[in-house]
């Protein structure tokens, strides 16, 4: 209710001077200024969320990874995730190094036979040990230890973890962008013409519902993998994205259209309708900043559920590309180092993973509390 | 009641007929050419050509979205591109395997969240509730692969409780050595998730006015529980079953993948990795199918748990 409201008044604001006599204008101006200026609804959903403990920690967190992804992307933080600067397994600063295995066992000595006078290469190897030292090698010194422990061939586990929050936040995000972009659209014309255009996309929500969700995923996943399209995008997050958006749209057109269905006869609109406004313009610029709160909530739950989905098709080689690492590749790495013992890759997976959609999912609950205007 | 299933069965063909659509055009236009995948790297032009006439590559598009439209109603698809099994026969040997893992996972949750639920909408408020509920955002947020790849390392690896993976041909071992580990954990994943959910069914239920009367004219706590709740509650209980139903016969392919059970999920998973086009097509249109009759299944049972329900 508040949000007709507010709509409502935000309407006089901009469009009541202008129409009344210009006599007239200042009154109305005059009255306006002189009553207090009720608070957007965007504005009372941030009050709202800014008493909400559990909520601003979350957003502090989701802030701080957000920030971290635009680092990583710019190159400032893990540009060079792929140095091998460690001991391949160099385990975590805290555990300690890892013993030294015992000296090799001593070769049995032979005596020195010299066998000059028959090697035919003998008399290069002078000149060869003169060239070698000409040339200059770099004997990088390799960490016995990193912060957060290395991988298989000494990368900092570390500087994984964050390209790889980097990698699966961004394929999160831009799929559940995909998915709310498409699953709003098709909702918003479904729901406000209704009829045969309505029709036409309620049997396109049934056939797509009726796939189980993980089967419709892999005939794109195949599809994208010897099609044309693949060898487009190979290297790439996109098809991830694209499959995630595509299969990701239906519960938010359903939301989506129920909203329209129940806006589009109200009198703001009929107000609208009234002063000339066309479809596309009460679609999009009166109905749709009235049902966005719905819309904001179910991208941030797509989110979520896309960053996991994401670490499961990467895990089977079906997501993010090899040469890229996500949270999901590091799991397919850390699944045979945990037999050897290595456990770090695994924890800083998780534990990066566990915190960003932990804090997402709770942020999600204080977003809906706070812009739910019917717990109020 | 006949005239509404009847009505719903032909519901059901516009989207069914939508499904095969999708499935047809997706692979035609999107996925690669078959002949080429048939023909692997080594091919020469003729056999390309040839494997082209076999399939019906070279008929005009209405034709081969007929030849694909028999295909589905006279359930033969054929030899699999890569292993030349027969679908029908992938169908028949792997579906048994994933129904020995997925029917006692669908029956022990069912049977403990609405014993958990029950227990937690009981004590709401309390501080047992505000646990449960902190537990399972938390463990939600962690990956079901984490769980499998700690669980097996730890209990089958490290303790030696489990085999770590295998299968039989008998359902009796299979059921009673490799079954148990999956099946475990999990259910264990999805008992803090689905804890929270049946306690939202349950909890729907236990402030309505019935169970104060009942409590009013002394039903015993656990009469009132499980005969009057439980029964009310059945509608989204039933409905949270049947969303789960199709995944049954599909199975988790994550389980299968890890403990190497030979189930329709894997079996799909690898047909995406060798770009096996008529597996995949084939499970995807009869899980469909099998989805909208669970469905239709569902609505009627409906009227059997709660007969105010009116089937139009």
């Amino acid at each position: 209710m508040t949000n007709e409201v507010a709509t409502a008044s935000m309407t006089n604001d901009s469009s009541g001077p202008a129409s009344v006599m210009p006599g007239e204008a200042g009154v109305i101006r005059h009255v306006s200024e002189a009553l207090p200026r009720s608070p957007g609804v965007w504005m009372e959903a941030w009050k709202r969320l800014r008493g909400d403990r559990v909520g601003m920690v979350s957003l502090w967190i989701v802030g701080a990874f957000l920030l971290m992804v635009v680092l990583a992307q710019v190159g400032l933080l893990a540009g060079d995730w792929q140095r091998e600067v460690g001991e391949p397994f160099a385990p975590p600063t805290f555990v300690g190094a890892q013993a030294k295995e015992a000296a090799k066992a001593e070769a049995p000595r032979l005596p020195n036979i010299d066998l000059s006078d028959i090697d035919p290469l003998a008399p290069y190897y002078k000149e060869w040990s003169a060239r070698a030292a000409q040339v200059k090698t770099v004997d990088a010194t390799r960490a016995a230890t990193l912060p957060f422990g290395g991988d298989r061939i000494g990368r900092d586990v570390l500087d994984k973890a964050i390209k790889g929050a980097q990698v699966s936040i961004l394929v999160g995000i831009a799929a559940a962008f995909l998915a709310t972009l498409i699953g709003t659209l098709l909702g918003a014309i479904g729901g406000y013409f209704g009829g045969k255009a309505g029709d036409f996309l309620e049997w396109l929500y049934n056939v797509f519902t009726s796939i189980p969700y993980i089967l419709l995923i892999f005939a794109l996943a195949a599809v994208f993998k010897y099609g044309p399209m693949g060898k487009v995008f190979s290297s790439s997050i996109v098809p991830v994205v694209v499959i995630l958006g595509v299969v990701g749209w239906t519960g938010i057109y359903r939301l989506v259209r129920a909203e329209y269905m129940k806006h589009r006869s109200r009198e703001y609109v009929r107000a609208a309708e009234a002063i000339g406004a066309g479809h596309m313009s009460r679609m999009f610029g009166h109905i749709l900043p009235n049902v966005s709160h719905v819309v904001l909530v179910q991208l941030s739950l797509h989110v979520v559920s896309f960053i996991k989905a994401e670490v499961i098709l990467s895990f089977l080689g079906l997501g993010v590309p090899i040469d890229m690492v996500s949270w999901g590749t590091m799991l397919a790495e850390a699944q045979t180092e945990l037999v050897l013992g290595k456990w770090w890759q695994l924890a800083a997976a998780t534990a990066f993973m566990a915190t960003f959609v932990t804090a997402f999912a709770l942020l999600t609950d204080a977003l809906r509390d706070a812009m739910d205007p019917k717990l109020r | 009641m006949f005239s509404y299933i009847l009505r719903r069965i032909l519901q059901m063909i516009p989207t069914l007929a939508g499904v095969i659509l999708l499935v047809f055009f997706l692979f035609k236009y999107f996925g690669d050419d078959p002949a080429e995948i048939l023909g692997g790297l080594q091919a020469t032009q003729e056999q390309i050509d040839s494997i082209r006439r076999q399939l019906g590559l070279d008929r005009p598009v209405w034709e081969q979205l007929w030849l694909f439209v028999q295909k589905v109603v006279t359930f033969d698809w054929g030899a699999s591109w890569s292993t030349k099994e027969t679908v029908a026969n992938i169908f028949a040997t792997r579906l048994p395997a994933t129904l020995t893992i997925m029917i006692p996972i669908l029956v022990l949750e069912v049977g403990l969240a609405i014993v958990a639920g029950m227990a937690v909408a009981y004590v709401r408020g309390s501080l047992t509730d505000r646990l449960v509920m902190i537990i399972s955002t938390i463990a939600l947020s962690i990956s079901f692969l984490v769980y499998i790849i700690i669980g097996q390392y730890l209990f089958a690896f490290q303790l030696g409780w489990f085999p770590v993976q295998g299968w039989t041909s008998s359902t009796w071992t299979n059921l009673m050595v490799y079954a148990p580990l999956p099946v475990l954990l999990a259910v264990l994943v999805s008992l803090a998730p689905h804890t929270r959910l049946y306690r939202s069914f349950f909890l729907d239920e236990i402030g309505h006015d019935y169970v104060r009367t009942a409590r009013a004219k002394g039903v015993p706590e656990k009469t009132i529980l499980f005969k009057h709740v439980l029964r009310n509650a059945m509608i989204p209980i039933l409905t949270n079953v049947a969303t789960q139903l199709p995944g049954v016969f599909i199975g988790s392919f994550l389980i299968e993948v890890f403990f190497s059970i030979p189930g329709l999920g894997r079996e799909v998973y690898a047909a995406v990795g060798r770009g096996d086009f008529p597996v995949i097509q084939a499970v995807t249109i009869y899980l469909a199918a099998l989805t909208m009759v669970i469905n239709l299944v569902t609505d009627v049972l409906y009227k059997f748990v709660d007969p105010r329900v009116v089937l139009k």
